[in-house]
C-alpha cells in the first residue's frame, strides 16, 4: 500500500469558549444545588401556597406513599444513635452494636420490629432493593409508629423536634389519619407537611396580602 | 480481482475540462458573541433564580378532649362543613344539618367559602373539614390550602361520623356514582 500521508490540518474551530462555559456552568451547580436525598420510595408531594421552607435540622419525617406503607426516616446521625437504642432498649429488640450502627448510615426504615433485626442485618444494598412493608401504623392507637415518635421525642427530650410528615398526592386519608393519631398520642399536635411551592392563585384574599407585603418591601 | 472500491465512487468528482474551480471561502464562524450571550444567559438565572426548595405546611391540630363541655362549640351561623368523597367529589353544607349538603367539586368551593367567609361575622365562622375514608391526601392538603387562601383563621380536622358518610353514599348513587 502507497504509504499516504494523513495531512496534518489544524482545527478550524478553538473551543476554548465551550470550555469555559461549561466549567461556569458546572461550577453554578456546584455551589447551588445539593444532591438529592435517596428515598426508598418515589413520593408525590401535593402543592400548597405556603411559603414556609422545609427545616433542614432537628427533623424527624414520617413518609407515607401511595400504598400506604409508612417509613420513619431521621437526619442527624447522632440523634439516630440514640433513637436506635432507645428503641432497642424499649422494645426488647436485641439489637448488636453492629446492626445498631448499620440503622445510623440507613435512609429510611419502614419495617415493623419483628424485622428490624433482619432488616439492619442486610448490607446497604440489599437494603435499597428490598421492598420494605412499612411500619404498621393500621390502628386508631397508632400502631408502631406511636413508640418510634415515643422514643424520637425522649431521644431528643427538652429540645424542639419538627415532626414532618411527607405524603404522596395519592395517599388515602385514613392512613394519614393513623399518623396523626400516632403523634396525638404522644401529645404532639403540631406538625409540618412537605409540599411543593406553589404561587397564590389572583384575586383570592391571600394573593392581595402578599401584594400588599411586596408593596410595603419596595 | 473484482474489489469494491467504495471509495471511488462518491470522493472522485472529477470536473469535467473547462469548468472553473470555485473559490474557497473560509467557514470559520467566530463565537464570540455566541458565548457573550450565554454568559449573559446564565448571569441572569444566576440573578434571578432559586432552585425550587420543598416547602412546609404547617398543621396545628387541639389536643383531643373526651368530655364534650371542653370541647369548642360552634354557632349554627358560622358554621361551614366541607366533606371530601372520593374522585375527588367535594361537598358542604352551612349550619349544623347535614341533609342540605351540595355536591362541588375544588374549583368552585373557594367561591363557596369566599361566600361564606363575606357573609358571616369573622369572630363566629369556623370551617369544619371532614374527609372521608375514600379521600385522598393530596385532598386533604388541598383543602387545607383553601383555607390558607382565603385567609380563614379557624378551621378544623374532624372524622366523618357515619351519618353523614351514608348521605355521601347516597349522594352518590343518587347521582350516578361519580
Amino acid at each position: 500500500m502507497p504509504s499516504v500521508k494523513i495531512k496534518k490540518t489544524s482545527p478550524d474551530n478553538d473551543m476554548t469558549p465551550m470550555v469555559d462555559l461549561a466549567f461556569l456552568i458546572l461550577a453554578f451547580f456546584m455551589l447551588a444545588t445539593k444532591f438529592k436525598p435517596e428515598e426508598a420510595v418515589e413520593i408525590t408531594t401535593p402543592n400548597s401556597v405556603s411559603a414556609d421552607a422545609v427545616p433542614e435540622k432537628d427533623v424527624f419525617t414520617v413518609s407515607i406513599d401511595k400504598e400506604g406503607r409508612t417509613f420513619v426516616s431521621v437526619d442527624n446521625p447522632e440523634f439516630r444513635r440514640v433513637l436506635i437504642e432507645n428503641i432497642n432498649t424499649t422494645r426488647n429488640l436485641g439489637l448488636s452494636p453492629a446492626e445498631m450502627k448499620a440503622y445510623t448510615n440507613a435512609a429510611s426504615v419502614g419495617v415493623p420490629f419483628a424485622s428490624l433485626k433482619q432488616f439492619l442485618a442486610l448490607n446497604a444494598d440489599e437494603q435499597k432493593k428490598l421492598k420494605q412493608p412499612g411500619v404498621p401504623v393500621a390502628d386508631t392507637t397508632g400502631g408502631e409508629l406511636y413508640f418510634w415518635v415515643r422514643d424520637a421525642l425522649s431521644a431528643y427530650s427538652g429540645r424542639k423536634l419538627n415532626l414532618l410528615i411527607k405524603a404522596d398526592n395519592a395517599t388515602k386519608y385514613p392512613a394519614f389519619k393513623n399518623v396523626l393519631n400516632a403523634f396525638k398520642k404522644n401529645d404532639q399536635n403540631k406538625f409540618l407537611l412537605v409540599t411543593e411551592p406553589e404561587d397564590a392563585p389572583s384575586g383570592t384574599p391571600l394573593h392581595e396580602t402578599r401584594q400588599k407585603q411586596i408593596d410595603k418591601v419596595k | 480481482m473484482a474489489s469494491i472500491d467504495a471509495g471511488s465512487d462518491g470522493g472522485g468528482h472529477k470536473k469535467g475540462p473547462g469548468v472553473k474551480k470555485a473559490k474557497k471561502l473560509s467557514t470559520k464562524v467566530d463565537m464570540t458573541p455566541m458565548v457573550d450571550l450565554g454568559f449573559l444567559l446564565i448571569t441572569f438565572f444566576i440573578f434571578t433564580t432559586t432552585v425550587a426548595q420543598p416547602t412546609a405546611m404547617k398543621l396545628f391540630m387541639p389536643k383531643d378532649v373526651d368530655k364534650p363541655e371542653d370541647q369548642n362549640k360552634v354557632k349554627e351561623s358560622g358554621a361551614f362543613t366541607i366533606m371530601l368523597g372520593k374522585d375527588d367529589q367535594v361537598y358542604y353544607y352551612e349550619g349544623l344539618d347535614p341533609t342540605k349538603l351540595q355536591a362541588i367539586g375544588f374549583k368552585g368551593i373557594r367561591d363557596a367559602i369566599l361566600n361564606k367567609k363575606k357573609s358571616t361575622n369573622p369572630e363566629d365562622l369556623v370551617v369544619i373539614i371532614k374527609p372521608t375514608e375514600d379521600a385522598t391526601y393530596k385532598n386533604t392538603v388541598d383543602i387545607l390550602d383553601e383555607m390558607t387562601i382565603a385567609e380563614i383563621k379557624r378551621y378544623a380536622l374532624v372524622d366523618i361520623s357515619s351519618d353523614e358518610y351514608q348521605l355521601i353514599k347516597l349522594t352518590e348513587a343518587a347521582n350516578g356514582i361519580k
